[in-house]
């Protein structure tokens, strides 16, 4: 290692030797600076790089005759609000359905999604529609259910006035 | 009576394994970063259950901050020089060289074109006090599109990332995915932090 025992001159035979200075070095500045970089690499250095959440946005039908209805029992509307609101309706806003209130929480939407209902139905497609007044986290937040419970159709749809409309009567908010 | 002598240690220590070990981790560090790139805004994502990573290169960065600011950034310098050539050929703006590399510098903006030339010129002091006002993407002035359509002529291996505040709001999120659905993007992340999945559902 860096520090070497030096030999005892044993000084016999009257010969002049070369008085040998110590091998040993201060190490602490070394330290230090080795110190010093650890700091400024860990303070710089962004670890974990981003998680993604990957959506694949349907192609924008020009011709709407194209497109086949959807029928009221393989339906469901998932409205987000305002102050992280959420309500849910079965069927089409056409048959003035129940709305109810729901929330992002473990025992909220994820319990309707994981339902009879929704499960068994292969053919249900759950519609988002987000109000003007929800924030982007609630529709994170809500992809990520959908993701939690694998639920496979849905779609991303602008909300109506007859939405607003149904949840203001029904809710009176 | 002879008196006891303490034997005196020598007090150093022989630091030699404690240099070993810190220039290991100096070496694993510097091995391992990418240098924090300064971003023109601070965004709290939210969190999502995807284990999906971000690739490393090849990726735009739209930020959409709380107060609706958006915010365009794209790795490769010369990506982003033969990027503002272009742009600035639409818009008959013309750059300097030296505004070319200030902008291939940069890791994202959020100016309007027309102020792009008097921001690029900047000391870069004082282009980190400038408040940007965000990136047009009204349909009137869609520079947005422009900057993702010229982007991915430049570089066709992109792929799009939305990088959102959990507190922007919901319409501008909403435009921006219009404006790039109106470029023949259906495809692209949104960027999140990491949470655990739920075990029992």
């Amino acid at each position: 290692m860096a520090e070497i025992q030096e030999k005892a001159d044993s000084g016999k035979g009257g010969k002049k030797r070369a008085k040998r200075s110590s091998t040993k070095i201060d190490m602490t500045p070394l330290v230090d600076l080795a110190a010093l970089l650890i700091t400024f690499f860990m303070l710089t250095t962004t670890f974990n790089k981003p998680q993604t959440m990957e959506i694949n946005m349907p192609k924008k039908v020009k011709d709407e005759s194209e497109q086949m209805p959807l029928k009221a029992s393989n339906a469901m509307t998932i409205i987000l609000g305002d102050n992280d609101e959420l309500y849910y309706y079965f069927g089409l806003v056409e048959d003035e359905p129940e709305v109810v209130e729901s929330s992002y929480a473990a025992d909220g939407i994820r319990k309707v999604l994981t339902s009879q209902r929704v499960k068994s139905n292969e053919k249900m497609t759950v519609l988002i529609k987000p109000m003007e007044e929800s924030r982007y986290k609630n529709m994170v937040d809500i992809l990520d259910e959908l993701k939690i419970t694998d639920t496979k159709k849905f779609a991303m749809v602008e909300i109506a006035d007859a939405d607003k409309d149904l949840v203001q009567k029904q809710l009176g908010n | 009576m002879p008196k006891v002598k303490v034997k005196r240690k020598n007090p150093s220590l022989d630091m030699t394994p404690m240099v070993d070990l810190f220039f290991l981790l100096v070496t694993f560090f510097m091995l391992t970063a990418t240098a924090r790139p300064d971003e023109a805004i601070v965004v709290d994502t939210p969190s999502s259950v995807s284990e999906i990573k971000i690739p490393d290169t090849n990726v735009i960065t739209i930020t959409v901050g709380k107060d609706s600011r958006v915010f365009f950034g794209v790795d490769g310098q010369q990506t982003k020089e033969a990027l503002l050539d272009k742009i600035g050929g639409k818009y008959g703006v013309g750059f300097t060289p030296e505004e070319k590399r200030t902008f291939s510098l940069l890791s994202n903006f959020g100016v309007p074109i027309n102020q792009l030339k008097s921001f690029l010129s900047m000391e870069s002091s004082a282009r980190k006090e400038v408040n940007q006002p965000g990136i047009p993407i009204d349909s009137v002035h869609n520079e947005l599109g422009d900057w993702v359509l010229q982007t991915r002529l430049t570089n066709p291996k992109v792929v799009i990332a939305i990088k959102g505040d959990n507190d922007a709001d919901y319409p501008t999120v909403k435009r921006v995915i219009d404006v790039l659905q109106e470029k023949n993007v259906d495809r692209f992340n949104l960027i999140t932090d990491m949470e655990t999945m739920p075990r029992n559902l």
